[in-house]
C-alpha cells in the first residue's frame, strides 16, 4: 500500500486516535462498553457509516452549494445509520435490542461530522473512505479496549467467555458509567503519555 | 437568482434520493424484523411457562409455541374473554390502557396446565416488559421472565437474569379468589414468616427502586386478570 494511503489508515489507530487524542465520541464509549460484543457491533457500524459518508459527502464535495453544505452533510448520515440500524434489527436482533437507542445516536457522534467536515469536503472518495475506515477502527480499538476491561472486572467474562474463576465477585463500578468515565480517562493519559502529545 | 436555484435542486435531488434508500430498507426488511420481534415475544412466552430456552433453535421454540400455547383475549371491565379476538388484534390503545388483556394458556395431553399473561410498569428507569405465568391452581406462579427494559446493567437489570426469575416460581400471587399483596423483598425474603415469604422474592441489593417496580407491576397486573381467573376457577 503507498505510505500516504497507509498513513490516512493507520493514523486514527493510535496517533491521532478519534477518542482517545481528539476526544470525540466519548458517549457511545461510555454507554456500550459494558459487553465487549456490543462494543465489537457498534464498531462495525460506526465504521461503515463514518466511511461510508466520507465517501459520499467526497463525491459530492464540489456540486454541494456551500448554503446548505451541512444539512446535505447531515442528511447523508442520518440515511446511512437508519440503514444500517435496520439492518441490525433484521439481522442481528438481540444485539440490536441491547444497543438500543445508541445506533441512531451514530447521528450525532461527533467523529461522523467531525472527518465529513475536517477531511472528506477536501479529499477524493478513496481517501476519504480510507480516512474513514481508519477512524472507524480507531474508535473501535478503544471501544472494545474499554468493554474488555468492564467485562472482565464487571462479569468475570470476556466476550462471555470465562475468565476469572468462579469465586470472582463482579466489579458493578465498572458496569456502571462512572467506571467506564474512569476506565477511558486512563486509556487517554496512557495514550498522551506514549504519543507525547500535549493539549495546547 | 442562479444560485438559489441551484440550491433548492440539490437540496431535492438529495432529499428524494435519501427518502427513496430509506423506504426502500425499510420495504424490503420489514418482514425479517417482524419476524425478530413475534419470535422475541413467543420466546419470552415460552420461557415464562418454565420451559428452558437456554440453546433452544428457533425452530423448536416456535414448534412449542404452535403446539403448546393458545391465546386468548380478556375484557378487563368484565373478566370475560372476548370471542373470536386474538392478541394480534387488539388495538395499541386497548393494549397500553389495558383494557383489553391478553392471556396465554399452556395446554398438556388436551388439558389447560397453565396461564401466562404479560406484565409491565415503571422500573427505575425505564419500563419493564414481561410475562408472567400460573399454574393450574390459579394461585402459584409457574415462571417469569422479562424481555424488555432499560435498567442499570449489573443492578437493576439483573431482573433479566435466572437467579432473579427463577425465585418467582411457586410464589403465590392469589388467594381464595383475591390478589394477595407480592412483594420483593429489601434484601433476603428467608427470614420472613411463612405467610410472608409465600409472597415475596428476594430483592436485588443496589436495585431497591427496581424491586418496587416490579413488585408493583406484578401486583397491578395481577389484579387487572384477578376477575377473569375467578370466572374460570373451580370449573
Amino acid at each position: 500500500m503507498a505510505s500516504a494511503a497507509k498513513k490516512l489508515l493507520m493514523d486514527p489507530f493510535s496517533d491521532n486516535n478519534p477518542i482517545t487524542v481528539q476526544v470525540l465520541g466519548v458517549c457511545s464509549a461510555l454507554a456500550v462498553t459494558v459487553k465487549v460484543e456490543t462494543a465489537i457491533v457498534m464498531a462495525l457500524a460506526l465504521t461503515s457509516v463514518v466511511a461510508l459518508s466520507n465517501f459520499v459527502i467526497s463525491l459530492l464535495r464540489n456540486m454541494i452549494p456551500s448554503g446548505i453544505r451541512m444539512i446535505v452533510e447531515m442528511a447523508v448520515v442520518a440515511t446511512l445509520v437508519i440503514i444500517a440500524d435496520q439492518l441490525l434489527r433484521a439481522f442481528l436482533f438481540d444485539i440490536s435490542k441491547q444497543l438500543s437507542v445508541f445506533v441512531g445516536l451514530i447521528i450525532t457522534n461527533c467523529i461522523v461530522m467531525g472527518r465529513a467536515e475536517a477531511f472528506a469536503l477536501q479529499n477524493p472518495p478513496k481517501e476519504s473512505f480510507l480516512d474513514g475506515i481508519g477512524n472507524g477502527v480507531g474508535y473501535g480499538i478503544v471501544l472494545v479496549t474499554v468493554a474488555s476491561i468492564r467485562e472482565i472486572l464487571g462479569f468475570g467474562k470476556w466476550l462471555s467467555f470465562k475468565v476469572l474463576p468462579d469465586s470472582y465477585m463482579g466489579n458493578g463500578l465498572a458496569l456502571l458509567a462512572p467506571g467506564a468515565f474512569i476506565i477511558l480517562g486512563l486509556l487517554i493519559w496512557a495514550q498522551r503519555t506514549v504519543t507525547k502529545k500535549v493539549e495546547e | 437568482m442562479r444560485e438559489d436555484t441551484k440550491t433548492i435542486t440539490f437540496a431535492a435531488i438529495v432529499c428524494v434520493t435519501c427518502s427513496l434508500l430509506l423506504s426502500g430498507t425499510a420495504a424490503v426488511l420489514k418482514g425479517l424484523q417482524d419476524a425478530n420481534i413475534a419470535f422475541d415475544i413467543q420466546r419470552n412466552i415460552v420461557k415464562a411457562f418454565g420451559v428452558s430456552i437456554e440453546g433452544a433453535t428457533r425452530e423448536s421454540i416456535q414448534t412449542t409455541f404452535k403446539q403448546k400455547i393458545a391465546e386468548l383475549v380478556v375484557d378487563a371491565a368484565t373478566g370475560k374473554v372476548i370471542d373470536g379476538m386474538t392478541v394480534d388484534q387488539i388495538p395499541s390503545a386497548d393494549l397500553d390502557a389495558k383494557t383489553k388483556l391478553p392471556l396465554y394458556t399452556w395446554t398438556d395431553d388436551g388439558k389447560i396446565t397453565k396461564y401466562a399473561f404479560p406484565v409491565s410498569g415503571k422500573g427505575l428507569w425505564s419500563m419493564l416488559y414481561g410475562y408472567l405465568s400460573l399454574d393450574a391452581d390459579l394461585e402459584t406462579v409457574a415462571g417469569i421472565s422479562f424481555y424488555k427494559h432499560g435498567e442499570t446493567p449489573g443492578l437493576g437489570a439483573e431482573i433479566e437474569k435466572d437467579w432473579f426469575q427463577s425465585q418467582f416460581k411457586g410464589k403465590h400471587i392469589y388467594k381464595d379468589g383475591k390478589p394477595l399483596a407480592f412483594a420483593v423483598a429489601k434484601g433476603s425474603a428467608d427470614k420472613l414468616p411463612e405467610e410472608q415469604k409465600m409472597r415475596t422474592v428476594d430483592g436485588i441489593s443496589g436495585a431497591t427502586l427496581t424491586g418496587k417496580g416490579v413488585q408493583k407491576l406484578i401486583n397491578t397486573d395481577a389484579a387487572l386478570y384477578s376477575s377473569y381467573f375467578n370466572s374460570i376457577r373451580g370449573k
